[in-house]
């Protein structure tokens, strides 16, 4: 992570160097998404859930304050410490200060976006915490020194020889060993030494009840429960839009998470923590990072809305063939491309252009985020404000000119096709990004326009 | 300011005019056959129900399904004397010698084959996920059909509880199904009639 951030689409180029592998990679992605497809065909109600779930996320946006003021007394009452962190950094030094206070000086994970979002195992590294992901894929990464490629899914950028070799080098396995149950065994050994050593525990929240004052943990490892139930300190991150209003809205949301993610109808294990265990300590911080500017952007606030199931990366062209790591950012995809310019718009400001918006990723959204118009309307944002390289705002300017004026456009076509037809070295050459792994097509003889001027009788 | 005060002023000045919440917000899932239903979803992650008359029966059928095997433990009276594990012990570590556990549930989602359990029927939290292997009794007329009726049902107001969906599993090598992550290498669910 510390190498130099590569702008998506050079990033997009060196993952397609090898076409069998991003072949591999889209196919894969897409039989997740053709399981979210039968799964919530299963379920005649599952556009009202949609809507349902868009709704109460939409009451959620519009009363945050009172519904985080009442979840904080709730929590409290229930025994568990709250903290409020502003940003990445103050959400690092509260999760340092509570290790700090316990002595602890090694700790385990399950998955949490938000620490990734947070940076938040280099910092505790840099501050002698050893953090060990408990999560295969996460731990499949982390040994790799590399950050998740996808939220739900974070190894899903390698294939099982990469795992075989890294566990052989780390675990020990039989060298050229690829076999995923034997693979996983051998992490689950590995891993279970962690649970039964480590006194503390970080978990993230996939829900927040502000009725009860208790929070929702999925997994379908059994990681964020093995690691919580057993050490004296629970730690547990949340973004502040992981907020429900009721209880019995989890029943919309639980409905929809796993179906959406994987088609599973649910996630093995949905772990409601309200109170610590008898001589634990439970912590809870609340972090903003960015997420209350969001909140006032009136274009871009849906998408704290987001449950991060992963359905708009699976369906998603571009992440297909692409890959997670191409985005530079800790949420991937059409998502996390309306998200991370919130975060930095000099720095991610080439996101929001790495997308055909052909809008599958708001049909298939379980909250219905308007994703593909948030995409584009950030593209007006960022050159707006200068965000977006020369080049590209010179294209776009260009662009506009010759679309503007209905004249100059004809005698631009008919300069093109012309070009094309008796100069095709002029277009077929690797300079025309349009010319990468495809033919260009045979020039038409007339433009639409010309035909249709002629045959109008 | 405080960090919650600061954030909570942002918000206040931040968030949208406020809507309504949907006054809908279950919906029915007219199974034919509620049973049936949580067998299917169930048999589709590796989890085996058995259908027992009664306690009697329930214990005479774990004997021989778990004939030879050490360190058992339950969390159901009647099987009190099959267990060869106590639980009354003070640190969870001590579970993880655990082969089999067999636990007392409260009830059974059709739509998705999950369980409720919870600190009402469990001393140890960690026990059905450091357990090898993992049953679940439930009455037998305690099956829902949906999490809308799950949440109506579950009025408790325990500290912890969870559903569980068959056994801990993982696809994060290459997309392959593999059962036994973290948490219990087996499921079986057992359905008790009186």
């Amino acid at each position: 992570m510390s190498k130099a951030v590569m702008e998506h689409a050079d990033a997009a180029d060196v993952f397609n160097k090898d076409e069998s592998y991003v072949d591999w990679h889209d196919e894969t992605l897409w039989f997740v998404r053709t399981k979210r497809d039968k799964s919530s065909k299963l379920l005649p109600e599952w556009e009202n859930l949609r809507e349902t779930a868009s709704q109460i996320k939409n009451y959620v946006l519009s009363h945050m304050d009172e519904l985080l003021e009442t979840f904080e007394k709730n929590a409290k009452a229930n025994g568990i410490h709250v903290h409020w962190a502003a940003d990445a950094a103050e959400h690092n030094e509260i999760v340092l200060g509570i290790l700090k206070q316990h002595h602890v000086d090694r700790m385990i994970k399950s998955k949490s976006m938000l620490t990734e979002e947070c940076h938040m195992n280099e910092f505790l590294t840099r501050n002698g915490i050893e953090v060990i992901d408990t999560d295969l894929g996460e731990r499949i990464v982390q040994l790799r020194n590399e950050p998740p490629s996808h939220i739900v899914l974070p190894a899903i950028h390698l294939k099982k020889k990469d795992i075989g070799d890294l566990f052989h080098e780390h675990l020990g396995t039989d060298a050229g060993a690829t076999d995923p149950q034997y693979l996983t065994e051998a992490a689950r050994q590995h891993l279970r030494d962690k649970f039964l050593t480590r006194k503390a525990a970080l978990t993230g929240v996939n829900f927040a009840v502000a009725e009860t004052g208790g929070f929702v943990v999925c997994t379908n490892e059994g990681n964020a429960d093995m690691g919580a139930h057993l050490a004296d300190v629970h730690i547990a991150c949340m973004g502040f839009e992981k907020l429900v209003p009721l209880q019995a809205h989890l029943g919309v949301f639980l409905r929809l998470l796993a179906r959406s993610a994987t088609g599973q109808p649910v996630t093995t294990y949905s772990s409601h923590f309200k109170k610590p265990r008898e001589g634990q300590e439970m912590h809870l911080v609340i972090v903003d990072n960015g997420r209350s500017a969001q909140l006032g952007r009136a274009d871009f606030r849906n998408s704290l809305k987001c449950i991060r199931c992963g359905a708009c990366m699976n369906t998603c062209p571009v992440y297909r063939r692409s890959g997670g790591h191409s985005y530079h950012n800790a949420v991937a995809g059409p998502i996390g491309s309306i998200l991370a310019p919130n975060l930095d718009m000099t720095k991610n400001a080439d996101l929001p252009f790495a997308s055909t918006l052909c809008g599958s990723c708001s049909n298939v959204c379980p909250v219905k985020i308007d994703i593909h118009d948030q995409l584009y309307k950030w593209r007006q944002v960022l050159v707006q404000g200068g965000h977006v390289p020369q080049a590209k705002e010179i294209g776009v300017k260009a662009m506009s000119m010759v679309l503007s004026q209905p004249r100059f456009y004809q005698w631009s076509g008919r300069l093109g096709r012309s070009v094309m037809r008796t100069l095709p070295f002029m277009v077929n050459n690797s300079l025309n990004p349009w010319f990468k792994q495809r033919e260009m097509p045979e020039p038409p003889k007339e433009s639409f326009r010309d035909w249709y001027v002629r045959n109008r009788e | 300011m405080s960090s919650r005060e600061k954030i909570l002023q942002q918000i206040k000045l931040n968030k949208p005019t406020g809507t309504d919440l949907p006054l809908q917000y279950t919906f029915d899932s007219g199974y034919e056959n509620t049973e049936a239903k949580f067998k299917e979803i169930l048999e589709a992650i590796y989890t085996e129900v058995i259908v027992v008359d009664s306690l009697v029966e329930l214990k005479a059928k774990v004997e021989e399904m778990y004939a030879g095997v050490v360190n058992k433990a339950t969390t159901i009276p009647e099987l009190a004397d099959w267990a060869d594990f106590s639980l009354q012990l003070s640190d969870p570590h001590e579970l993880e010698m655990i082969e089999v556990a067999i636990l007392q549930a409260e009830f059974g989602v059709a739509e998705n084959g999950a369980v409720w359990i919870s600190d009402n029927h469990l001393k140890h939290r960690a026990l059905p996920f450091i357990t090898q292997n993992l049953a679940f009794v439930i009455p037998r007329n305690a099956l829902v059909n949906n999490m809308h009726e799950a949440y109506q049902r579950l009025t408790d107001t325990t500290g912890w509880g969870c559903f569980i969906a068959g056994p801990s599993k993982t696809a994060d090598i290459e997309q392959s199904l593999v059962i036994g992550a973290h948490g219990a290498r087996s499921m079986v669910i057992f359905l008790v009639e009186n």
